[in-house]
């Protein structure tokens, strides 16, 4: 991370002190906070016993990488390719993602009204060539990512069972399941706030204190 | 060799239901003999030790303890921003679209609580998200939807529609905030365990 900044949101979003981003990022100081020390509980861990570093990386730059939320992919594939072995698991992620392309989130509802709703997808397998070189505990990390990136509803008791059987903990699964979920958060941060940052100044900037004042209002009576 | 745990007698709910639900974890929780001074600061609240969920979160306390805290400031803090009432309309509908059972019972009950517009709130559960909840609920309805979308679909188009419903930028940060915070709440909830009546728990 560079020396200006020690939120990896505002680093990717180049949000600069007294900016307007920073104004609405800091409206919500305690989320912006913990928000940054979840990414650093994730990847800079205190405990690395039961998933290590380069795994945690590798499944990261996959989650954001399906996302295709270009920021984030390059910061997760930029730190993965600067840690032993990374080069050529990172090389290997990049056609992974491509293979794994998809539109979510679909899968299947418990039978009733809603099969009505029920919506078919692909189920990501790791291609032959891939599982060979990074073994069967890392492809079961990624395919069960992929299933939580786009099929949530498609989530199963027999799921955890898969990696538990390829090798995952308990502990482990956790902070696997935790990863991919923040990751879902993380890209969409990101992105709604991109995405806010590209549009002009709202057109009642004139009125907006009042309209703060109202909104305040509204909120502590809520 | 670790296995699941498995609910053979539990009949899981097959719709979206305000109804309270409660949720069984596939994998083992800790115990309370099993928490550190660590753990206990990843539970933030001591009475959390009661509930499988965090129980089985806290094997990884400083994520459940940044995860938790980011939780009740996108949530309970009042100041400003997003009524709450339609945090929570945020929530439920990306719970919603994302097929979270559970979570959708629990925010949907907030959003009813909090708004006094159950009808409302119980055709977005029933409906679906076509449900036409009037300008200002659909402009938030849809964008939370939008973003939950993968890849996600937020735009220029919902930051005008939010605009065009009234919402300043500090309501839509709140917009965006809750609808990506409940796509990892979703995430975790469906993946952990299961809903299970209420009765049974």
């Amino acid at each position: 991370m560079s020396a200006q900044h020690t939120d990896l949101i505002d680093q990717v979003l180049s949000i600069t002190p007294g900016s307007r981003l920073d104004g609405l990022r800091r409206h919500r100081e305690v989320a912006r906070d913990n928000i940054q020390s979840a990414y650093l509980a994730l990847f800079e861990p205190r405990d690395v016993t039961q998933v290590t570093l380069l795994e945690r990386l590798a499944v990261a730059s996959f989650v954001a990488g399906l996302h295709g939320q270009i920021v984030l992919a390059d910061h997760y594939a930029h730190r993965l390719s600067l840690s032993q072995g990374g080069p050529v698991l990172a090389a290997l992620l990049a056609a992974e993602i491509d293979a794994g392309e998809a539109k979510g989130p679909y899968g299947i509802y418990p039978a009733g009204p809603l099969s009505a709703e029920n919506q078919a997808g692909p189920h990501y397998r790791v291609g032959a060539d891939s599982r060979r070189l990074i073994g069967a505990k890392l492809s079961a990390a990624l395919e069960h990512a992929h299933l939580l990136v786009f099929r949530p509803r498609d989530a199963s008791r027999e799921a955890l069972q898969a990696l538990l059987d390829a090798g995952w903990s308990t502990a482990a699964i956790v902070t696997l399941s935790q990863l991919v979920a923040y990751l879902a958060f993380q890209v969409r941060i990101v992105s709604g706030l991109a995405a806010l940052a590209s549009s002009s100044e709202q057109p009642v900037a004139a009125n907006s204190d009042a309209t703060f004042t109202a909104a305040l209002a509204a909120g502590v009576n809520s | 060799m670790t296995t699941t745990i498995s609910y053979p007698e539990s009949v899981p709910p097959a719709v979206f239901t305000q109804d309270e639900l409660a949720w069984a974890p596939w994998l083992e929780p800790l115990t309370e003999a099993d928490l550190t001074d660590r753990h206990w600061a990843g539970l933030v609240d001591a009475s959390r030790s009661k509930s499988p969920y965090f129980m089985l979160l806290a094997h990884d306390p400083e994520v459940l303890e940044a995860r938790t805290k980011a939780d009740k400031d996108i949530f309970y803090n009042p100041n400003g921003g997003l009524p709450r009432a339609e945090r929570e309309l945020s929530a439920t509908a990306t719970s919603r679209h994302n097929g979270c059972i559970f979570c959708a019972s629990v925010h949907s009950r907030f959003a009813s609580t909090h708004s006094r517009r159950r009808d409302d709130v119980q055709r977005l559960l029933e409906d679906g998200l076509s449900a036409d909840l009037g300008p200002r609920w659909n402009a938030v309805k849809d964008a939370a939807v939008a973003l939950t979308d993968t890849p996600a679909q937020f735009g220029q188009d919902e930051i005008v529609a939010l605009r065009a419903a009234g919402l300043n930028d500090f309501e839509i940060t709140d917009v965006i905030s809750t609808s990506a915070f409940f796509n990892w709440a979703n995430r975790l909830m469906l993946s952990l365990g299961e809903p299970v009546s209420a009765k049974a728990a």
